[in-house]
């Protein structure tokens, strides 16, 4: 094997055995995880459909959609990237920095729902009861 | 390495070779090496590669950006489109109610065009050319598909013809960045007709995909790129195909993109 490196500096080189196996494993892995997803969407549409949706539950599938998501994700970068076969340092300086989604996404959300109870107290100068939108059946 | 064991076709050469081989696999570089004491590369990948990664990761912000900024006004909003309700439709099907449907296909058009890259990846490590065309061609066809059912699903979307109760008379919309007929539904003159839904639908949603769309397109005009260099032999006499990968990390970080833009739009 001749190894198809770009610079003398570096001695990683991909295994010239090494198989489309895995590679394919992940590919059946996310089509199931997608597939697990769509039945996922599939109730949460029905359970919309029914008489008295509940919320818990529809709240509960939404969450579990969100692990899955991650997990596919995980699996994307992983395998089909490489990320999982680079040197830890590589690794760590691409996902530490992502760790800044946490405040990201917790934060801005938090603002949204604020915003939601001021819409619904008159921009929260009144204390009222939760106005319930006139659309809700 | 091919030359030497070539040369000397001696078989202690060959065991230490093989040896070498081993000991260049990804997983087995020796704990403990010291990365940072100069002639080797700290990152053990090329400067290209590792800037396309940082690269990726600021894309991944904008488009975090971009998603967390939706949330937020889902969030703020007492209602908000039903997804299973505005993407219901799949081409020569009519009006036939199929959630999920279509957004699926694009999915595994996606994640398919993901495997036919990877496998170019993979046969360009063996300096495969034949096999990293074949496999080039397979993921910009399918960069194409995608492409093709998202211009299908906008033209749907924008030139879609939907009952709407506005000041109190009907009108007809499609969904645009300033008209969402997806609002709640109320009774009028004895029928179901829909109300104007949060405007903010259709800038997000136009947007957020069409970011995306742009990348896929970026993405495959890339790939084309790279079909025709290797097509040219340009990297059979650089001596490795390390421009297959760079190309595949981004087409694998469109993928990527979707499965969240698949999340957000259609599932939750």
């Amino acid at each position: 094997m001749s190894t198809h490196v770009s610079s003398p500096e570096i001695t990683f080189a991909p295994v010239a055995g090494e198989s489309t196996k895995r590679i394919w494993n992940t590919f059946w892995l996310l089509s199931v995880i997608t597939f697990i997803e769509l039945g996922i969407g599939l109730a949460i549409y029905n359970i919309h459909k029914g008489e008295h949706p509940s919320e818990m539950l529809v709240l509960f599938f939404k969450g579990m959609v969100c692990i899955l998501t991650l997990a596919k994700a995980y699996y994307i970068v992983s395998i089909f990237m490489h990320l999982g076969d680079e040197v830890r340092n590589l690794i760590m300086t691409i996902v530490v920095p992502l760790c800044l989604f946490l405040w990201f996404i917790t934060a801005f959300l938090w603002d949204g729902d604020s915003w939601k109870k001021l819409r619904n107290t008159r921009a929260g100068s009144v204390k009222t009861e939760q106005v319930t939108p006139a659309h809700q059946k | 390495m091919d030359l030497l064991a070539g040369i000397f076709n001696n078989d202690s050469l060959i065991k230490n070779f093989k040896r070498t081989q081993l000991y260049m696999s990804s997983t087995s570089i020796p704990a403990g090496t010291k990365w940072w004491t100069g002639g080797k590369s700290p990152f053990n990948s090329s400067y290209g590669k590792v800037m396309m990664w940082y690269f990726l990761m600021s894309d991944a912000f904008t488009f975090g950006a971009f998603l967390i900024s939706y949330g937020t006004i889902r969030f703020s909003v007492n209602y908000w489109a039903d997804p299973n309700h505005v993407f219901n439709a799949f081409p020569f099907m009519g009006h036939a109610n199929l959630p999920l449907a279509f957004v699926s296909l694009m999915t595994f058009i996606l994640i398919f065009s993901s495997v036919t890259m990877v496998l170019a990846v993979h046969e360009g490590h063996h300096m495969n050319r034949k096999g990293v065309e074949k496999y080039m061609i397979l993921t910009i066809i399918g960069g194409l598909a995608f492409l093709g059912c998202q211009a299908w699903e906008w033209t749907h979307l924008i030139t879609g013809d939907h009952a709407v109760l506005v000041n109190g008379h009907i009108e007809h919309w499609g969904t645009t960045v300033t008209k969402n007929p997806w609002g709640h539904e109320v009774m009028f003159n004895g029928q179901e007709v829909a109300t104007p839904g949060p405007i903010a639908f259709g800038g997000y949603f136009f947007g957020i995909t069409g970011f995306h769309g742009f990348h896929v397109f970026s993405g495959v005009i890339i790939n084309i790129v790279m079909l025709i260099k290797t097509r040219l032999g340009h990297f059979e006499q650089r001596g490795h195909y390390e421009m297959i990968e760079k190309a595949g990390l981004y087409w694998h970080f469109v993928d990527l993109v979707w499965v969240f833009v698949f999340l957000c739009f259609y599932l939750i």
